[in-house]
């Protein structure tokens, strides 16, 4: 059964009851995805991608087949070990930040590992909080609220959010849907330095031009994969900011 | 469980919302307040009436006329004039442990000196009356059982009446007229205040028995006499022996009703303090309502909070906070609101029964046990109007909550 894959779905489904009704989400998703891949997740709106992430990202349980992460099937656990593995190994960025407001960037950053089982002191905190938002190049930003920064900026915090608990891969969601393109390829150029340091990152989004920058693209329609290849011109977000 | 940061996150929801928090509060306050206050008046009214009733004397037996029906109209206690004098010495001789007796007559009458004059009490007494009800004078001398028996012309006056009459002079050795008969006043007793019923005191003639019944009042009768027992745990037998003796000397019949009235001091004090007690437990369960009604406010915040912070619930269980971690967070929100408003409501509840105490002279007692069972109420309250909240906000599916607008 080892092979090395971090994730690896086997025909996984996933039907929402409303009513009477039983609409299929997900029908039949088997996907491997190894340690160190940038993987783009496209597809139309109601393509199934959405809930193809919140299943890779342990918020919800597939209705059939089997997900295991890390050699760990997690398609049998409960929500309080869902919680644990959500906090020890997947990170998630979403479309719209989803920062706690009124609160500064450092505390949003610690807000993982508040949650963790390992015990840290306040100053442990805050200097993880403070090297990891550093890390994405908000230094000297650690006191501002979410109010008081850019779109890009609030972005950077959530990655540094995701990123502080040091996780086996990074889940974004249309990372970049609510952020002009400029700052677009910035967060491309993070997530394509983080990913050269040997973090998986799995990425929705329905740009092609941001899918560009993953190494593999995977196309779902109607709630199965339709097409999934490499990406064969790859766009280098750095240099492109050289520019 | 991780619990000190949980708590930081509560008291900096808290603080994020202070104005919202301090009208929550505020009903937990009122309601502490209100029930520290009503608790401590109750039992300084409760206090000040078992004061008064100790004022009465020490083991004390209260024998009273009994009423009489005569062309069927009942008089009250007193009325029917039923002990002698004779009963009285019966008593004296024959009952056990008896270390003191008081033949008591009352009548209220005119009473004069020079050109003041001045409506008051006549209590015609034994020499024991002073020692019965723990009455020490305050200036001069009581009258003596050589004065009791010879129907002396004496009194000893209370503190209203000599200032009514007298006003700063000293009233001792003065004459006072009583219904014209002159008596000299021995001395002036010291102040005792107002009685449980109201009466003040200290507006009061006080002269041996014999010559209040032969000077003042007439009669042959006693309204009732006094009866002071050395040993308290001789009051009940003492009780019943006063009881048969009476009957026998009253002649009457077995399975006939007494002609009299015994009650002792204990009695007394039970029913007085009953009275209070009631009063302090409805004061108590008035100021119960607005502490459930300051319970019932928090809750609504909860929810509201719950709802409003949706979104920051999906993101805490995104990043792991499990359905304990949410439910600690808002339960420790809604603990701290209502023990915090619980303590300034203690502080509140202080003030306001001191401040009444200064000012309207109602006697207060502060009861430390009042004040913790408060407190605890208070964080009880939390806890079951936080609960529900807490509850739906743990029990939040993630992806619903990340997605709500």
């Amino acid at each position: 059964m080892n092979n090395g894959a971090l994730v690896r779905l086997i025909d996984v489904h996933k039907v929402y009851r409303t009513g009477e009704m039983e609409v299929p989400a997900v029908r039949g998703v088997s996907l491997e995805i190894k340690r160190g891949e940038f993987v783009a997740l496209m597809g139309a709106s109601g393509s199934g991608k959405s809930t193809l992430m919140n299943i890779l990202g342990c918020l919800d349980r597939p209705s059939s087949g089997s997900y295991f992460l890390d050699e760990a099937n997690v398609s049998e656990l409960d929500r309080d070990q869902l919680a644990e593995i959500r906090n020890r190994k997947i990170g998630f960025v979403f479309q719209n930040f989803n920062l706690l407001p009124r609160t500064s960037a450092r505390e949003n950053a610690e807000l993982p590992l508040i949650y963790s089982a390992q015990r840290l002191s306040h100053a442990q905190l805050r200097e993880r909080a403070d090297r990891v938002l550093a890390s994405v190049g908000l230094a000297g930003r650690e006191d501002h609220h979410p109010s008081q920064l850019s779109g890009g900026q609030q972005q950077r915090v959530a990655v540094a959010r995701a990123l502080i608990n040091e996780p086996e891969i990074l889940l974004a969601d249309e990372p970049t849907g609510n952020l002009d393109s400029r700052t677009s390829v910035e967060i491309m150029a993070i997530f394509q330095q983080l990913n050269e340091h040997g973090i998986t990152i799995v990425m929705v989004t329905h740009e092609q031009d941001i899918a560009a920058y993953a190494q593999r693209n995977v196309m779902m329609r109607d709630g199965m994969i339709l097409d999934d290849h490499a990406v064969s011109q790859r766009v280098n977000a750095a240099s492109q900011l050289q520019k | 469980m991780r619990i000190a940061p949980t708590f930081n996150v509560a008291l900096r929801a808290l603080r994020r919302n202070k104005m919202r928090s301090v009208l929550t509060a505020l009903g937990i306050i009122i309601g502490v307040g209100a029930v520290i206050a009503m608790v401590e008046i109750g039992n300084g009214a409760k206090a000040q009436v078992e004061a008064q009733i100790a004022s009465l004397g020490e083991n004390v037996i209260l024998i009273f006329s009994g009423s009489t029906t005569s062309s069927g109209i009942r008089t009250g206690w007193g009325g029917a004039g039923t002990l002698k004098i004779e009963d009285a010495e019966a008593i004296r001789r024959e009952v056990p442990g008896v270390i003191g007796v008081s033949e008591e007559v009352v009548s209220t009458t005119q009473v004069a000196a020079g050109n003041q004059n001045w409506f008051t009490r006549i209590f015609g007494e034994s020499a024991d009356y002073f020692d019965i009800r723990q009455w020490p004078l305050a200036d001069g001398a009581p009258f003596t059982p050589q004065d009791v028996r010879s129907a002396n012309k004496v009194c000893v006056i209370g503190r209203t009446t000599a200032t009514q009459i007298y006003g700063n002079e000293n009233p001792i050795g003065q004459i006072l007229r009583i219904k014209n008969v002159p008596f000299m006043i021995t001395g002036v007793l010291t102040p005792k205040g107002l009685s449980p019923q109201g009466v003040d005191q200290d507006d009061i003639v006080v002269m041996p028995y014999t010559s209040a019944m032969k000077r003042v009042i007439g009669g042959t009768t006693l309204r009732n006499i006094n009866v002071q027992i050395g040993d308290p745990g001789q009051i009940a037998a003492a009780q019943q022996q006063i009881i048969s003796l009476l009957r026998q000397r009253h002649n009457i019949r077995p399975g006939r009703d007494d002609d009299f009235t015994v009650r002792t001091q204990q009695e007394i004090a039970e029913a007085a303090t009953a009275t209070s007690r009631v009063m302090t437990v409805l004061l108590g369960a008035i100021a119960g309502v607005s502490l459930l009604v300051g319970g019932i406010g928090i809750m609504n915040i909860m929810l509201v909070s719950v709802t409003e912070r949706t979104r920051e619930i999906g993101v805490r269980m995104a990043v792991g906070a499990r359905g304990t971690d949410i439910l600690t967070q808002f339960l420790i929100e809604a603990v701290t609101l209502s023990s915090v408003g619980g303590l300034i409501g203690i502080i509140c509840g202080i003030g306001a029964s001191t401040v009444l105490s200064i000012y309207a002279h109602w006697p207060t007692l502060i009861s430390i046990a009042s004040i913790a069972i408060a407190f605890l109420f208070s964080a009880a309250v939390g806890v079951f109007f936080g609960f529900y909240p807490a509850r739906k906000a743990a029990a939040l599916d993630p992806i619903e909550a990340l997605r709500y607008e």
